[in-house]
Formats: C-alpha cells, structure tokens, sequence
C-alpha cells in the first residue's frame, strides 16, 4: 500500500512538473506579449516594464526563478491587476468556486445514487426508461446550456439572475454544474447495480430470507456505489471547468470567472498560476480518489 | 403444452401417432432452409436495426448532415451576408425593406429563425455551425482513432518494456487536466499557426481550413487519443494469445501484417463504438471552446458561439440562444444514443469502459 502511494504521488509531482514546463513554454512562445496594448508604449517603457517583471531573462531561467516562488507560494504579481498577486486572486476566487463545486458534487451525488438505484430497481418499466432518457439527455447537454437555459426560464422570474446573495442565488448554477455529474453516476449506478443483482451472493441472502431492504441497503447497493468513488476524481475536474462558463454566465466572482478574463487579457502569470492551481487540484483529487477506492474496496491488489 | 390450457397436469401420455410418419420431401426442405448466416457486420446491424431509439438518433444525424453539408448550397441567404435592414428579426418576420419589396411582387425568403443583429439569417449559421460541430466531430475521431488505435496496438503486441514505457506516457497525458491544457494550447497556438500559413509556401491550406478549426484537431489529437490506446492495448493483449495469432506468425507474417490484419480486425466492434461514442464527446468540448471565444474565428460560427453570442440579447430574443442550445444538444444526444446502441449491437462486453471526454 504504501509503496502503491509513493508511486502514484511520485507519478503526480512528474505530471505537475511536466505540466509547469509545457504552460511556461507556452506561455512565452505566444507572441502577443502583455505590454502590447492598442496605444503601444515607447520601446524605453516596454523594456523597463520587460525588467521589472524579469521577462528580458533567458527563459530557462525565468522558469526556474518562478518554480522557486511557486514553491514558497509565490505565484507572481498579476500583471493586468495592478497591485494583487496572483496568489491573492485565486484566495478571493477559489473559495466562493470550492463552494459552488462541492454542493454541486453533493447534489449530484445524492439525487444520482438513489435514481441510478431506482432505474436498476425498476429495469425495463416506465421509471427506468424516464431515468435513463433523463441521464442520456444529462450527459448531452452542455453546463453552458443549462445555465443559460435556466436563466431565461427560471432566474428571471424569481430575480436570482447574477452573485450569489442568497441561497436562491445557488440554485441555477448549482444545477447547471450537478446536471452532467448527476447523470452520469445515475448511468453508473445503474448497470453497477444491475451487474451486482446478477451475483450469486445477492440469490443466497435472498435465499437466506433477508428482507428486501437489508438486501438492497447492505449488498446491492454498496457494492455498487464503488465506481461513483473513481468518478469523483473526473467530477470534480468537470466541476471545475465548468465553473469557467456558469460563473461567467451567472456573474459570480470565482476563480472560473478570473480565469476566463485572465485568458482574454492575456494575463500571463495569472493564467500560469491559475493553471498550476487547478491541475494541481485535480491531479490530488485523482490521486486520493484512487487510493480511496483501494482502501475501500479490499478486491483490489495491490501491484 | 399450454399451461393455461391444462389446469391439472395430465398423467395420460398424448401421443399424436401423425408425428410419427415419414417426413415427405416439402417438409424436409422447409426443415433444412435455415437463415443464411450473417457476418459479424451483418449481424451487429441487425441487432441495431431492432434498437428503435438508436435508428432514430441515425435518422436525426442524417437530417443534420443533410441540412448542414447539402442545403447550404441550396440555401438563398449566406453565414456571412449581413443586411442592414433587416437585422435583430423575429423568426418568420419580414423587415419594412423586404415587405416593400414583396409588394412589389418579389418573392422573398422567408427568415425561418429570424435574424442576428448585423441582419444575418439565423437558420443558415445554425446549419453552418452544426457544420462545424460535425466535421470537429468526425475528423477528430477519426484521428484519435488512427493515434490511439495504432499506440494501444503496438504496446499491447510487443509486450515487455516497450508497453511499461508507452503506458506509462499514457497514464501521464491521462491525468493531465486536458481541458485546461486545451485552453492553454488554443490560446498559444493560434498566433504561430497564423504565421506557418502565411510564410510557409506549403502550408496555405491551414488558411482555408481555418486556423482555430486546425488548432481544435492538433489539441484533440494531442490530448484524446489515450483513452483509445488503453482499450485498444487491453483487446490486443486478450487477442493475441490465441491460436490463429500463433499460426499467423508459424506463416511467416511480419508483426505489422498480424497487427493490421488480425489484432485490429479482430477488435473493430470495439474501434467502431468507441469512435462513436467519441465524437460526441469532441462537439461538446468544441462547444465548449467556442463558448469561451477559442473556438472557430468569425464569420464563420459555431453552435457553443451563436449560443454565447445569444447570451447578450437573451431577453428580447430568447429564440437564438434556445435554438442554438436545442441543435447542440440534439446532435450530441443522438451520437450518444447512437454509440449506446452500437454498443448493445455489436460489443456488450464494453459497457463499463467509456473514453475520456
């Protein structure tokens, strides 16, 4: 087990570190630079500002100088904010994103369990059929899509269109964010379960007289939510991207909506900041996902 | 024996002595005609025939590659003609300009879905950006197709060192949070490809293309092709312990023959769904992208951009953007329920692996 861990988390500081060469590279081979405005300045000030932020360096260096920050979570100042690092924008940003993504996670995973549960419960009757037509629609319709939808429908009759005041306020984007996550666990929840009523295990305790709850709570059910905890890992970096659109449809100050702006203003250290945040936090979500699943469920070997 | 017919068991033997007698030649033959039988492909299709939801998401895709590959041609407004006079129209509406002209015994067409601000006809940029959503789609998997089918072949053939090494990459550009890397790449890749096009003698053709449209396949084939490669490289390494592989290679076949004419071949129920079920995966990030602004550079539109360009007019004319959002999902959809039922049809053993997307 431990050796399974020091492998993934070894794997995850190579990706991370991988990922940081191919954004900082990126970065510097664009040519719009963040100095070139439609009044450009004078060649004198571009160069000042070129030293100021250390971009006359040899770039190898500039990367090296920066990771050195990074590692002291010194993310850089953010060069269209004048006056914020990055650092400080993505602590305003991302708890107010956090929020949204975590409830919207919860509502998926709570509405989806027990309607995957019922859709294998049910196979083949009407419930079953409304589920999965309501889930194959779920996972087809973009998260931009539903939040504009339910802004014209529901958010203007109840004024709940933009930030997030009140708890009514949550409820667009929390949908639009839960809608694709939930389908997908009520799809994986369902032939999980139907897979599992077909286990001989599941004939003995019916054998045995247990009662139809004890079977279903105790067997089906738990063994069949197994693959929702591999999902999370995936969930919560669609979460994360889809907060790019719902909070820039729905006005909400995260760190989706930073992002997005950082990309058109071409805010160089905060779109490398905020990408190194963001993979970060997948790429540990993924990793304790997995380690999750292997202590949870002891089938699995570990290689 | 019907049971409802018979209540109580019967404990008589009911012997029909007719059963007994010789078959005559008629019924012979009408024992021996059998179903001619059907090749792997024959028999996919027909079990997918039978599947009613998956042959009307078929029809529904062919209604969308009809309208948006062949009626544009035929259609009498353009994607990029703009009309002063008549813009910001309500579906069905004539502007002043055009009624003064259908006084005047002028047939004019009418604007189905209304037009845009800059008086462009709606309905042919919806078509035009179902278009575009299309050929992301299919020419995307089809390139992550030809990457990951080809990876996941070699390293699940060779075995040993080479497959350590090739998944180990795999495993690494999976965990990659591809859509951030996506944005990343859309962003920086642009302005370089602009510069390949117009100073390359060879490379005009990205021009007409469209440079963002290839950036869309240069980051999709960068990022997709893994999760292909995986299931790929877990058939080949099923298939290739069996014996017609042993005699293959006892033949004389070189190990690109085996792979290309008995691995591959072996596995196309599994290519085929999972390519299906891959493109619409790619048209819902494409929309995605060009929801943002990354995506296809006007004139030319797609769907994700009439739907956020929509988002500013979205009380007085709700129609553009519910339009818009109707055709994305309508085309997603049908591609999903379309792989669901391929997936039925023609490889049941898949149901619990699904690409990344």
């Amino acid at each position: 087990m431990v050796k399974y861990i020091c492998k993934r988390v070894l794997a995850a500081v190579i990706t991370m570190l991988g990922i940081s060469v191919i954004t900082f590279a990126l970065m510097k081979f664009v040519p719009g630079g963040p100095f070139l405005a439609e009044k450009a300045p004078s060649a004198a000030v571009t160069a000042a500002l070129e030293a100021k932020y250390g971009l006359d360096k040899h770039p190898v260096e500039q990367y090296f100088t920066y990771m050195k920050g990074v590692l002291r979570g010194d993310l850089g100042p953010s060069i269209k904010k004048r006056g914020r690092t990055v650092a400080e924008i993505i602590a305003a940003g991302f708890p107010v994103s956090a929020k949204l993504g975590a409830i919207a996670i919860a509502v998926a995973v709570l509405l989806g369990v027990p309607l995957g549960s019922i859709a294998a419960l049910c196979r083949g009757k009407w419930q079953d059929n409304l589920i999965l037509v309501a889930a194959t629609t779920g996972i087809s319709v973009p998260s931009f899509i539903t939040a504009s939808l339910l802004l014209v429908t529901f958010g203007v009759k109840n004024n709940v269109t933009f930030g997030l005041a009140t708890p009514a306020h949550y409820i667009i984007p929390v949908a639009a964010l839960a809608f694709l996550p939930m389908s997908y666990i009520a799809r994986l929840i369902r032939s999980s379960m139907l897979d599992v009523m077909g286990q001989d295990y599941m004939r003995t305790a019916k054998a045995k007289g247990l009662s139809q709850a004890v079977i279903l709570f105790k067997h089906a059910l738990r063994n069949s939510v197994l693959p929702v905890i591999t999902y999370l890992g995936p969930a919560v970096a669609y979460t994360l991207t889809g907060s790019f659109v719902v909070e820039r449809i729905c006005t909400i100050p995260g760190l989706g909506n930073e992002f997005v702006s950082s990309i058109i203003n071409r805010d160089y250290p905060m779109i490398m900041g905020t990408t190194l945040f963001l993979a970060a936090l997948i790429i540990v979500m993924n990793v304790a996902v997995d380690i999750v699943y292997r202590l949870v469920d002891p089938r699995i070997t570990f290689k | 024996m019907d049971g409802k017919k018979h209540p109580f068991p019967s404990f008589h033997l009911n012997i029909d002595p007719a059963d007994f007698e010789p078959a005559d030649i008629a019924e012979r033959e009408s024992l021996a005609v059998m179903r001619p039988s059907a090749g792997f492909w024959g028999e996919g299709m027909r079990r997918l025939r039978r599947n009613k939801i998956a042959m009307v998401s078929l029809a529904v895709i062919a209604v969308f590659i009809v309208g948006a590959f062949v009626v544009p041609f035929f259609y009498p407004y353009s994607y990029d003609k703009m009309d002063k006079e008549s813009g910001n129209l309500r579906p069905l509406q004539h502007s002043d300009a055009e009624k003064a002209r259908m006084e005047n015994g002028e047939r004019v067409f009418p604007h189905f879905m209304g037009t845009d601000q800059l008086g462009r006809d709606t309905m042919i940029r919806l078509l035009m950006g179902s278009r575009i959503s299309l050929l992301v789609g299919i020419i995307a998997s089809a390139i992550i197709l030809l990457i990951g089918s080809v990876y996941g072949a070699v390293a699940g053939y060779f075995g040993g060192r080479a497959d350590i090494v090739m998944m180990r990459i795999v495993d690494l550009i999976y965990s990659v949070p591809d859509i951030l890397i996506i944005i990343i790449l859309q962003v920086t890749l642009k302005e370089p490809l602009k510069k390949l096009a117009a100073n390359v003698p060879g490379f005009a053709w990205i021009e007409k293309v469209g440079v963002s449209l290839i950036c869309i396949f240069i980051v999709f084939s960068l990022l997709y092709w893994v999760g292909m490669a995986r299931i790929v490289r877990s058939q080949i390494l099923a298939l290739k312990q069996q014996d017609f592989v042993v005699a293959a290679r006892a033949l004389g076949a070189s190990s690109g023959r085996i792979i290309r004419r008995h691995l591959l071949t072996n596995c196309i129920g599994t290519l085929t769904v999972t390519t299906t079920l891959q493109i619409p995966a790619s048209i819902f990030t494409e929309s995605f992208l060009s929801f943002l602004g990354l995506g296809v550079a006007a004139p030319m539109t797609s769907l994700g951009s009439m739907a956020s360009d929509a988002l500013s007019g979205i009380w007085s004319y709700p129609h553009r953007l519910i339009s818009a959002a109707v055709m994305i999902s309508l085309i997603i959809l049908s591609f999903n329920l379309l792989g669901d039922g391929l997936r039925d049809a023609f490889d049941p053993k898949l149901k619990h692996d699904s690409v990344k997307g």
